[in-house]
């Protein structure tokens, strides 16, 4: 028993000097796992980022089975949608998976993205992180809008009219520019199939390259932590940070059990509720598109009404855009509007919490009011308010607030 | 290492002002043709040959259009709405000129120049106008009717789009206060005979 064994350990050992020689493949892997040193009390929060991950390994797997049996023509695209839901094996399957998690992609990342607001995360020297997740949401924005058109139901057809309207908001150039966009005067197969080229193509190669800088800024920097202690502040004799601990085997662990309970209840939804009430999938896109016929009401998925909201609550169709564009390219801002000298929410006052929290509701009110089609235009604009001045004002009260002091090394 | 540092010694020193000018020249022209070469890609975008093709003239007959109806074709994609207005419905435009974003139609570009008049149009009853909405395109309902409506208690008819709250009159002129800021389109039209519409050729003899 002892002897194949080792002939085998001999065997592997061999190869594995090999590849080193030619490829340095053994330090990648302690560079960024079994010696990438995170902090050691990450908590529930911290989730949310191995999971994002996770969902976007599962939209590309689903999605490049989707690509085998749909097909990008504005003549068949629905039809073949509604083929991959009958006639494919498992294709309903396949189909609810990539569709439910787009919207458990929002879910996750919206939550990954209050992490590092509650956390600081994004203060120095975190703010190219930073600068490159909001880099990620928003191609994720462009990837999931493009999605959405392609099965060429009403609210796809209506959806991508209105929102490549808005380009035409710019002065000028805009119809030109909308005409260009659409490759058409109106929506049409050329839309639908480049959509369909972005969405397959070139915005999942962006968006992989853009997660992979993010991790490298990070694993250069390190990772944050709930006390928004710099753990490499204090290190060990081998240079080890005395409260970080290998992200392999043990945040591994961690995130694999995280990953399971996701699972469970994303597997719920795809199983039992995968249209979510009309929340991930609306019941008007089971019809077909119809150029003709406008639907009452088009209001946008879930996850992008806040910003729908913003421009609905002003009067004026270029300001409306420029406002929700703003909306978006304010979280840029954030490392620097923030002047706190603490990162983290713990050792912060009052004030930090309750603007955080007034900003989740206001973002959260402007989703649901989004949502609506009679929100009262007030409503609208107070919200608005509130979610700019969150941003606006945080360099006052992150200046002015007394913080709590800091302890030397993470709380457990 | 060394072995640069010889070369160094022994080499006259750089020219810099030459160096500086080839990097400059090498830049731009590399700039150019990075442009020329985008070129046909970005333009391999707009609309092709076959799409411009298709917008052709429709002819519509519109003989047993009745006062105050509203009939919609399509054109170009775009849905069109003919309407044979009442009396009433013109004489009222003036009156909500106050109320109104661009009463004169103002904005050049939003009809023909022969559509550039109170009613918006050739014949003063028969409006043709493209529905869209001009805020993000949606197609408004069309509300003919005098009274309160949920959006205006003092609605006096015209277009409502359900999509962001934009209203129109009868004549497509936009109302102040709502997303829209400019009046529905005019597209090209004139008539054949008294009772058929062509939209997408000018009149004879209008540019």
């Amino acid at each position: 028993m002892a002897k194949p064994a080792s002939a085998l350990a001999k065997g592997i050992d061999s190869v594995n000097t090999w590849v080193n020689e030619r490829a340095a493949v053994g330090e990648f892997y302690k560079k960024h796992l079994s010696e990438y040193y995170a902090p050691k009390n990450f908590n529930l929060w911290y989730f949310f980022g191995s999971l994002s991950l996770l969902v976007l390994v599962n939209q590309l797997l689903t999605g490049i089975f989707l690509t085998m049996h749909y097909k990008p023509d504005a003549e068949h695209a629905f039809a073949s949608v509604e083929f991959i839901m009958r006639d494919v094996e498992w294709g309903w399957l396949i189909r609810y998976m990539h569709s439910t998690g787009a919207s458990l992609f929002f879910v996750v990342v919206y939550l990954h993205m209050f992490r590092a607001l509650m956390y600081g995360s994004y203060q120095k020297p975190r703010e190219l992180v930073w600068i490159l997740g909001v880099t990620i949401y928003l191609v994720l924005m462009a990837e999931s809008f493009m999605g959405y058109v392609l099965p060429w139901g009403q609210m796809s057809y209506w959806g991508a009219q209105v929102i490549i309207s808005l380009f035409g908001a710019v002065p000028y150039v805009g119809e030109a520019l909308v005409e260009w966009i659409r490759g058409d005067y109106f929506v049409a197969d050329a839309t639908l199939n480049r959509f369909f080229a972005l969405h397959v193509v070139a915005l999942p190669l962006v968006l992989v390259g853009l997660v992979v800088l993010h991790l490298a800024a990070l694993h250069e920097v390190g990772s944050n932590n709930p006390d928004g202690v710099e753990i490499k502040a204090n290190k060990d004799e081998n240079g080890r940070p005395l409260d970080g601990i290998p992200f392999h085997p043990y945040y591994t662990v961690k995130d694999i059990f995280g990953a399971a309970f996701f699972l469970l209840i994303a597997a719920f939804i795809i199983f039992f509720w995968p249209e979510f009430g009309g929340y991930f999938l609306k019941p008007d896109n089971f019809v077909q598109a119809n150029p003709l016929v406008t639907p009452d009401h088009i209001p946008p998925v879930w996850y992008f009404t806040p910003f729908y909201a913003i421009l609905q609550a002003v009067p004026d169709k270029l300001m409306g855009v420029i406002l929700m564009g703003a909306a978006v390219m304010i979280l840029y801002l954030v490392p620097w509007l923030d002047r706190s000298p603490v990162r983290s929410i713990r050792y912060r006052s009052w004030m930090s919490k309750f603007a955080l929290a007034l900003f989740v509701v206001a973002f959260v009110r402007l989703g649901m009011l989004g949502l609506s089609q009679d929100s009262s235009t007030l409503e609208l604009r107070l919200w608005t308010f509130i979610y700019f001045g969150f941003f606006i004002l945080m360099p006052i009260w992150t200046s002015f607030e007394k913080t709590k002091p800091v302890p030397e090394r993470v709380t457990s | 290492m060394s072995e640069t540092e010889s070369l160094d010694s022994e080499q006259p020193s750089a020219d810099l002002s030459r160096r500086r000018l080839l990097l400059g020249t090498t830049s731009v022209v590399g700039a150019v043709g990075v442009a020329a070469a985008a070129w046909p890609f970005l333009a391999s975008l707009r609309p092709s040959a076959r799409a411009r093709i298709i917008g052709a003239p429709v002819e519509v007959f519109i003989g047993n259009l009745e006062p105050g109806q509203l009939a919609r074709v399509q054109w170009r994609g775009q849905t069109i709405g003919i309407m044979r207005r009442t009396e009433r419905m013109l004489q009222q435009l003036p009156e909500l000129n106050p109320r109104l974003r661009d009463p004169e139609s103002a904005v050049a570009d939003q009809q023909p120049d022969y559509a550039r008049n109170l009613h918006r149009s050739i014949r003063p009853e028969i409006l043709v106008l493209n529905v869209h909405c001009t805020h993000l395109g949606c197609v408004p309902q069309v509300i003919p009717e005098i009274g309160a409506q949920p959006f205006d208690s003092d609605w006096r008819g015209g277009f409502f789009c359900p999509c962001h709250r934009s209203t129109f009159d009868l004549a497509g002129r936009v109302y102040s206060g709502v997303p829209a800021v400019r009046n529905l389109l005019v597209p090209p039209h004139s008539f054949v005979g008294d009772d058929h519409v062509i939209i997408g050729v000018d009149p004879e003899g209008a540019s």
